[in-house]
C-alpha cells in the first residue's frame, strides 16, 4: 500500500490522540474513555493488518521486504539526527499482534475497571503505553526506540502504581522502573558507542543504516582492547537493556512485584508487550550480534544470550511451582518464557525466538485474562488455596483459561505453543555452544506443564474452598468475548507456526536473516517435546490429585514431601533478600554519605552567609545610629539651644528693642562715617 | 559758629533731648512726648537748613516743616489710641508691663 511506510505514524498516533483525549475526561465518563481507548485501538488494528497485508503481498511479490522511511529529526550544527519507520514483516506481526492483542485487553477492562474511580486515568495510560510501544516496534532508529522504550517504562510504571495508595503497589512501580533503569544504562552505552562506529543510528538507510551490510562488514573484524569483538561488545551492552526490560535473571525481580498492578495491565504489560520489547530488541539488532564468526564458531553475544535464557527460563519455572498466588505463578512463567525466548533467539535466530513471542503474546493474555476473570468472579481472592470449585461456576473462563493452559504447556498439536516451543528446543538441540541449554529447556517445558497442572487443578477443580470460591459466578460478556477471541487466536495460530507449514517462520526470516534455525522439521524432538509435555501434565495430576476436595488451609503435597526445598522455590530463591542486603544497602549508604556531605557543607556555608549578613547588619546599624542619628541629633539640639538662648533677646519689651535699634543705628553711622574715604 | 550750626545745634540737642526720653522714660505718654520733640527737632533742622540755605525764596522750607507737624499730629493721635487701648485692657501705662509681644 502508497499509505505506509509513510504514514505508519497513523498507527501510534490513534492510540496517543485517544490517550490525549481520554485525559480530559472526568471520572464520570470512564465508560466513554474506556470505549475511546478500544475505538483508537481497534481503528489501528485495522491499520496494521492493511501494513501487514501490503508486507505480506510485497514479499510473496519477490520485492524487498523492508520499506523504510526516514526524515531529519533536529540538526545541531553540523550534526544532523534522523529517524523513521520500518515496515518489514518483524514490525508488521509486531503491530499487528500488540493492536489486536491490546483491543481484547482494552475490551475487557471496561468490565474489569467498571467500578474503580480513576478507571478514566486508567484508560488513558493504557492508551498512552500502547501508542509508545507501537512507536517502538515501528522505529528504524535506534534512537527513536530508545525514547520509545523510555516511554514505555514510565508507563508501566504509572500503570502499576495505578492503585498508589497501596504502599506494595508504589514500591513494585518503584523497583519497576528502578531495575529497568539499570539495563537501560548498557541499552544507551550500546548505543553511543554503535553511534560512534557507525556515524548513524537508523536501521535501514539506502545502505547507510547501521544494520545493512555495507555497516556491518565495516565493524567485523573490530576488535576492542580486551579481543572482544566490538560488535559483541555492543551487543552485550544492547543485551543488558533487554535483560532488564524482558526480566531475564539478574534484573528479573521486578516482574512478580509488579503484579500489584491491575490485571488488564498484567496481560498487556507484563506478558504480551512490554517485556517482550526487549526479545524484540535482540532481534532487531541480530545482524550486529551475529556478526563475528559464522554458525559454528561461538558468537560471544548469542552465547551469552543464550545462557542467560536458560538459567532464567529454569529458575522461572522453579519458583513458579511454588507460589500460591495466581498472577506470581503466571508472572513467573512469564519469567521463565521469555528465558524460552532468548534461547530461541541465541540458538535458533531472531524468527524462532519472534514466533515463540507471538504465540506467546496471545496465550498469555488469555491466561492473565482468565486470571481476572477469576479475581473479579470471586471478589479478588488471588490466593490459589482459597479457590477450587470454578469449573462448573466459571465454565467459560474455565474452557479459554484450559486452551491457554495448553498452549503454554506444550500440548501437541492443535495448540499454537507447541510448535513455537518446539522449534526453539529443535534449535538448542543443534547448538554448538553446548548440549546443558537443550536439556534445561527440556526440564523447564516439564516444569512448565508440572506447575500449570497444579495451578488447574487448585483453582478449577473440585469444590470451592472458600466462600469467595463458593459465591463465583461467570464474568460479564464484555469480559469473557475477549477470552473467546484469544483461545480461538491460540489455536489458530498453530496453524501457521508449524515446521510443516512454516509460513510464520519464513515470513519472519525474509528480513531478519535465517540465523541458526535448523528450518525443517525433526520427528525425534517433536515426539521428546510433546512426550514431556503430557508427562508433566500428568505428573502434575497425580502429585496433586489429593487436592480437590481438601482444605485450604492443607500444605502443598510438594511441600510436605520436600519442605526445605518448597521453601526455597518458595521465597523466590531469597533473591530479593539478597538484593535488599547488598546493592540497596550499598545505595542507601552511598546516599546517606551524599546527603551527611551535602548537609554538612550547606550548613557550613549557610552558617557563613549568615554571619556575613549579620557582620553586615550591625555595620550598618552602628553607622546609621552613631554617625547619622549622632550628627543629627545634635545638630538639631545645637540649633535648639541657639535658638533658645537667641530668643532671650525676644522678651517683649519695646523699648528695649528701641534703645538697641539707637545703639545699633549709631554704630553704623560711625562705621560710615569713617569708612568714607576708603 | 555761622547761625546755621547754632540752629543745628539746637535741633540736635532738642533730638537727643527727646530721644533720651524715648529710650528712658517709663511711662507710656512720657514716650510719646519724647517722639514728638524727636519730630520737632526735625522740624526745626529742616527750617534752618532753608532759612540758610541757598535758595530761600519758595516757601519750600515752611511746607514742609507743615507736612511734618501734620503728621506728627496725627502719628500722636494714633499713639495716644494706643496707650488708651492698651490702658483699658491691662489697666497700666508702663511700657515694661507690656510683654505679650515676646518671641
Amino acid at each position: 500500500m502508497d499509505l505506509f511506510p509513510r504514514h505508519l505514524w497513523l498507527i501510534p498516533a490513534l492510540p496517543l490522540a485517544a490517550a490525549g483525549i481520554g485525559s480530559l475526561l472526568g471520572p464520570s465518563r470512564r465508560r466513554l474513555a474506556g470505549m475511546l481507548a478500544v475505538a483508537a485501538m481497534a481503528l489501528a488494528a485495522l491499520l496494521s493488518l492493511a501494513a501487514f497485508a501490503g508486507t505480506v503481498t510485497r514479499e510473496t511479490a519477490g520485492e524487498a521486504s523492508v520499506a523504510v522511511h526516514n526524515f531529519g529529526w533536529f540538526e545541531a550544527g553540523s550534526l544532523l539526527v534522523s529517524i523513521g519507520w520500518i515496515l518489514d514483516p518483524l514490525s508488521a506481526a509486531m503491530l499487528l499482534m500488540i493492536t489486536t492483542v491490546g483491543t481484547l485487553i482494552f475490551l475487557f477492562s471496561i468490565g474489569y475497571m467498571a467500578d474503580d474511580e480513576r478507571a478514566h486515568r486508567f484508560f488513558t495510560f493504557l492508551s498512552f503505553f500502547a501508542a509508545a510501544m507501537l512507536g517502538l516496534v515501528m522505529a528504524n532508529s535506534l534512537l527513536l526506540l530508545f525514547v520509545c522504550w523510555e516511554l514505555v517504562g514510565l508507563a508501566s510504571y504509572l500503570l502499576i502504581g495505578f492503585w498508589f495508595t497501596r504502599p506494595a503497589a508504589a514500591a513494585a512501580a518503584r523497583k519497576a522502573f528502578l531495575t529497568t533503569r539499570i539495563g537501560d544504562l548498557g541499552l544507551l552505552l550500546g548505543m553511543l558507542w554503535l553511534y560512534a562506529e557507525t556515524g548513524t543510528l537508523l536501521f535501514f538507510d539506502d545502505g547507510r543504516g547501521c544494520l545493512e551490510s555495507d555497516m556491518l562488514a565495516g565493524l567485523a573484524g573490530r576488535l576492542t582492547a580486551s579481543g572482544l569483538g566490538v560488535s559483541a561488545a555492543i551487543s552485550l551492552l544492547i543485551l543488558c537493556g533487554a535483560i532488564g526490560k524482558s526480566g531475564q535473571v539478574p534484573l528479573h525481580v521486578w516482574l512478580p512485584d509488579a503484579m500489584e498492578g491491575p490485571t488488564p495491565v498484567s496481560a498487556l504489560i507484563h506478558a504480551a508487550t512490554m517485556v517482550a520489547a526487549g526479545v524484540f530488541l535482540m532481534a532487531r539488532v541480530y545482524p550486529l550480534a551475529a556478526l563475528d564468526g559464522t554458525a559454528d564458531v561461538l558468537r560471544v553475544a548469542l552465547t551469552v544470550l543464550t545462557w542467560v535464557g536458560a538459567i532464567t527460563a529454569l529458575s522461572g519455572a522453579l519458583t513458579a511451582v511454588a507460589q500460591y498466588d495466581i498472577k506470581r505463578i503466571l508472572a513467573y512463567s512469564t519469567v521463565s518464557q521469555l528465558g524460552f525466548m532468548m534461547m530461541g533467539i541465541g540458538a535458533g535466530g531472531p524468527a524462532v525466538g519472534m514466533m515463540h513471542l507471538l504465540t506467546h503474546a496471545g496465550f498469555k493474555a488469555l491466561l492473565f485474562l482468565g486470571a481476572g476473570s477469576v479475581i473479579h468472579g470471586c471478589h479478588h481472592e488471588q490466593d490459589i488455596r482459597q479457590l477450587g470449585g470454578l469449573r462448573t461456576r466459571m465454565r467459560l473462563t474455565f474452557a479459554t483459561y484450559a486452551v491457554g493452559m495448553m498452549a503454554l504447556s506444550g500440548v501437541p498439536l492443535f495448540f499454537s505453543g507447541f510448535w513455537s516451543k518446539d522449534a526453539i528446543v529443535h534449535s538448542l538441540e543443534g547448538w554448538p555452544g553446548g548440549k546443558l541449554p537443550f536439556v534445561i529447556a527440556l526440564g523447564t517445558a516439564a516444569l512448565t506443564a508440572f506447575y500449570m497442572t497444579r495451578q488447574m487443578i487448585y483453582v478449577f477443580a473440585g469444590p470451592a474452598r472458600s466462600p469467595g470460591a463458593a459465591a463465583a459466578h461467570e464474568s460479564p460478556p464484555v469480559m469473557t468475548g475477549p477470552l473467546v477471541m484469544l483461545a480461538v487466536a491460540t489455536i489458530g495460530l498453530s496453524a501457521i507456526t508449524t515446521p510443516f507449514v512454516p509460513w510464520l517462520e519464513h515470513f519472519l526470516t525474509s528480513s531478519l536473516g535465517k540465523g541458526d534455525s535448523p528450518g525443517h522439521a525433526n520427528w525425534g524432538v517433536l515426539l521428546l517435546s510433546g512426550t514431556i509435555s503430557l508427562a508433566g501434565i500428568a505428573l502434575g495430576g497425580w502429585v496433586y490429585r489429593r487436592v480437590p476436595g481438601g482444605r485450604a488451609t492443607d500444605r502443598d503435597p510438594l511441600g510436605i514431601r520436600f519442605p526445605r526445598l518448597f521453601d526455597v522455590l518458595e521465597r523466590r530463591f531469597y533473591v530479593d533478600e539478597l538484593y535488599a542486603a547488598t546493592v540497596v544497602r550499598w545505595t542507601q549508604l552511598a546516599g546517606w554519605l551524599a546527603a551527611s556531605l551535602d548537609r554538612w557543607i550547606s550548613s557550613a556555608l549557610h552558617d557563613a552567609a549568615a554571619l556575613a549578613a549579620s557582620a553586615g547588619a550591625w555595620l550598618t546599624r552602628t553607622l546609621d545610629q552613631g554617625v547619622i542619628n549622632a550628627t543629627f541629633d545634635d545638630g538639631c539640639e545645637a540649633a535648639r539651644d541657639s535658638g533658645r538662648i537667641l530668643s532671650r533677646a525676644h522678651d517683649g519689651r519695646a523699648q528695649q528693642y528701641l534703645r538697641i535699634l539707637v545703639v545699633g543705628v549709631a554704630v553704623l553711622l560711625f562705621l560710615l562715617w569713617n569708612l568714607q574715604g576708603t | 559758629m555761622s547761625p546755621l550750626h547754632l540752629h543745628l545745634l539746637l535741633a540736635a540737642a532738642l533730638f537727643a533731648i527727646g530721644l533720651a526720653g524715648a529710650l528712658t522714660r517709663r511711662h507710656a505718654i512720657l514716650v510719646l512726648i519724647g517722639i514728638e520733640l524727636m519730630l520737632n527737632a526735625a522740624n526745626l533742622n529742616l527750617l534752618a537748613f532753608w532759612r540758610y540755605g541757598p535758595n530761600p525764596e519758595p516757601l519750600n522750607g515752611p511746607i514742609f516743616a507743615l507736612f511734618t507737624i501734620a503728621i506728627a499730629a496725627a502719628e500722636a493721635a494714633v499713639g495716644l489710641a494706643l496707650i488708651i487701648a492698651i490702658h483699658r485692657r491691662y489697666r497700666t501705662t508702663r511700657v515694661e508691663d507690656i510683654r505679650r509681644l515676646r518671641g
